[in-house]
């Protein structure tokens, strides 16, 4: 940093959104923080990420915050309505459903976290490898996924949980070999319009190969609509993960998965509503709260859309 | 520096092709500056990208520096001799790439050491200060877009600098700045230029010849003197001078 500028000092704000920074730390924690103040200024994408925040919070600290055990049964108190000993009630086995609701974010969690992992890492290569090779690598790669996508999502995630076994690992994997086609085809569309642009016309008569230009240079514009989408998406896993759980396909009893808890209070939906509308509003607020903060991370990261 | 002759261009197969370039042929010797001009879609930038090798579908002979190009393939050799500046500096920057990122990059594909001292002087070269090193293209203005794609250009210390109207997409005031700067670092570096323009006024200030095109073809060479005086052999480019002024 040059005399003038610490002779006077600057706070911290000036200095992340200093138009001339002084060093590549600077530029990238000042875009970082760029970021940050378009997202925040989306009050209901802040409300999303409060929640999600909140939700792993509860993920994390589970076994300290549930009042009981998940599993501990007492069948003199089977399907208690909520009331000042069980907040949310109780089910068939006298469980607490708060606290199989709070256990219960783990396995979501789990879910979610390990499809949003595979599906856009494999969605991306295989688009940005389809759209940057064309001619019949990109036939060959794009027929693929149009096979995976003429399936029905939750059919094909069936079939494969059959063949593999009932089982949450399966059921993950189940979903994550079913997701990744849209994304496929999103990085396969963007590279489409990336890879006649000017710039990398200029990287190649730099010398850059093929795999530099398509690391370097195309995934990191592919990166961010990947994300927006799969934040966007994460409703989506979700329900999907709780259907399978709800055809008893994914997680295997006693586990507190949220949809094998609505399956379980399906038989008692009309006496006692509060053992399915539990879980069901849990799956409700946390698919609300990935949607709010896609929302959000469209209008930070989605080029297109970026002020410019 | 700069020999082509019987270039065909195309673009598609038959019976969708289209001839962008029919049968070009000029030269450019050392640190000459040639300028091709024409309306759009007279074929003028296609043959810069064909000599770049962006383009692959086409014939004939292309020579830089005593040897013979083939197809859309180049040597390590070729982008160290030739480089190029294209026509939209808002297109032609990495939108996530700060200036230091693509000036490293280009240093290093060309195999250049002492990277922070080289940056520094690449971007004396163009006239952005310090300053500007670790901004993005959305923190530059049009002009500081394009002086960065130069100093990208002049990375490989080239010899012979393809310019693709390197001024249009710029306002006025701007043009003069980057028409200057290009003109100085023509004269400090030793460069050849082939530059296309539809700019009969931006030719007239940077370069020495110029080849009139039309649709496709060459259809006269001429000296910048020639230009000046309005003295076109050709019907057409007498038609074009008199439409500039």
């Amino acid at each position: 940093m040059s005399e003038t500028e610490l002779s006077r000092p600057i706070s911290r704000r000036e200095w992340l959104l200093s138009d001339a920074p002084q060093s590549r730390r600077q530029a990238q924690l000042g875009a970082l923080y760029q970021g940050w103040l378009t997202f925040r200024a989306n009050k209901l994408a802040m409300f999303g990420l409060i929640i999600l925040i909140l939700l792993f919070g509860m993920a994390i600290f589970a076994p300290w915050l549930a009042p009981q055990s998940p599993f501990s049964q007492n069948l003199a108190d089977r399907l208690q309505p909520p009331s000042a000993a069980h907040w949310l009630g109780t089910d068939s086995f006298g469980r607490d459903i708060l606290s199989r609701l709070i256990h219960g974010s783990r396995i979501t969690l789990f879910i979610v976290g390990t499809v949003a992992l595979i599906a856009p890492v494999v969605g991306l290569l295989i688009g940005t490898i389809a759209g940057f090779a064309g001619g019949w690598v990109d036939q060959l790669l794009m027929r693929i996924t149009d096979i995976f996508l003429a399936f029905p999502k939750l059919i094909l995630a069936l079939a494969f949980v059959a063949a593999l076994g009932p089982s949450i690992g399966n059921a993950v994997l189940a979903l994550a070999l079913t997701a990744w086609p849209p994304y496929a085809r999103l990085a396969r569309a963007e590279t489409l319009t990336i890879r006649n642009a000017d710039y990398i016309a200029a990287a190649r008569l730099q010398g850059a190969g093929p795999m530099r230009l398509l690391i370097r240079h195309i995934w990191p514009l592919c990166v961010s609509s990947l994300i927006v989408r799969v934040a966007l998406d994460m409703a989506g896993i979700i329900l999907s993960a709780a259907g399978l759980g709800f055809l008893g396909l994914g997680a295997q009893p006693p586990m507190p998965e949220w949809g094998a808890m609505i399956s379980d209070g399906r038989i008692y939906i009309l006496d006692y509503w509060w053992v399915a509308a539990m879980p069901g509003l849990a799956i409700f607020i946390v698919s609300l709260a990935f949607n709010l903060l896609g929302d959000g991370l469209r209008d930070v990261l989605d080029p297109k859309g970026a002020k410019e | 520096m700069l020999n082509v002759s019987d270039l065909d261009v195309w673009f598609g197969d038959p019976p969708d092709r289209v001839d962008a370039v029919r049968d070009a042929a000029f030269s450019v010797s050392k640190g000459e500056s040639f300028g091709l001009v024409g309306e759009s879609g007279s074929g003028k930038s296609t043959i810069l990208r064909a000599i770049a090798g962006l383009i692959d579908s086409w014939s004939g002979q292309i020579e830089v520096d005593g040897t013979r190009i083939e197809g859309a393939r180049r040597d390590r050799a070729f982008y160290k001799t030739v480089q190029m500046v294209f026509q939209d500096p808002y297109a032609s920057l990495h939108p996530r790439h700060s200036v230091d990122a693509v000036l490293s990059e280009a240093l290093r594909l060309q195999g250049m050491g002492d990277i922070d001292r080289r940056i520094t002087r690449l971007l004396e070269d163009v006239g952005l200060g310090k300053g500007f090193r670790f901004r993005y293209p959305h923190q530059l203005s049009g002009g500081q877009r394009q002086r960065v794609a130069i100093a990208r250009a002049l990375a490989a210390e080239p010899r012979l600098l393809l310019l693709d109207e390197p001024t249009s997409a710029l306002d006025v005031s701007v043009q003069a700045e980057i028409l200057n700067l290009l003109k100085e670092l023509r004269e400090e570096h030793g460069l050849t230029y082939v530059m296309v323009s539809h700019d009969l006024a931006v030719v007239g200030h940077i370069c020495d010849r110029l080849a009139v095109m039309q649709q496709g073809q060459i259809v006269e060479i001429m000296s910048v003197d020639a230009l000046r005086r309005g003295a076109g052999e050709q019907d057409y480019t007498r038609h074009l001078i008199a439409a500039s002024q």
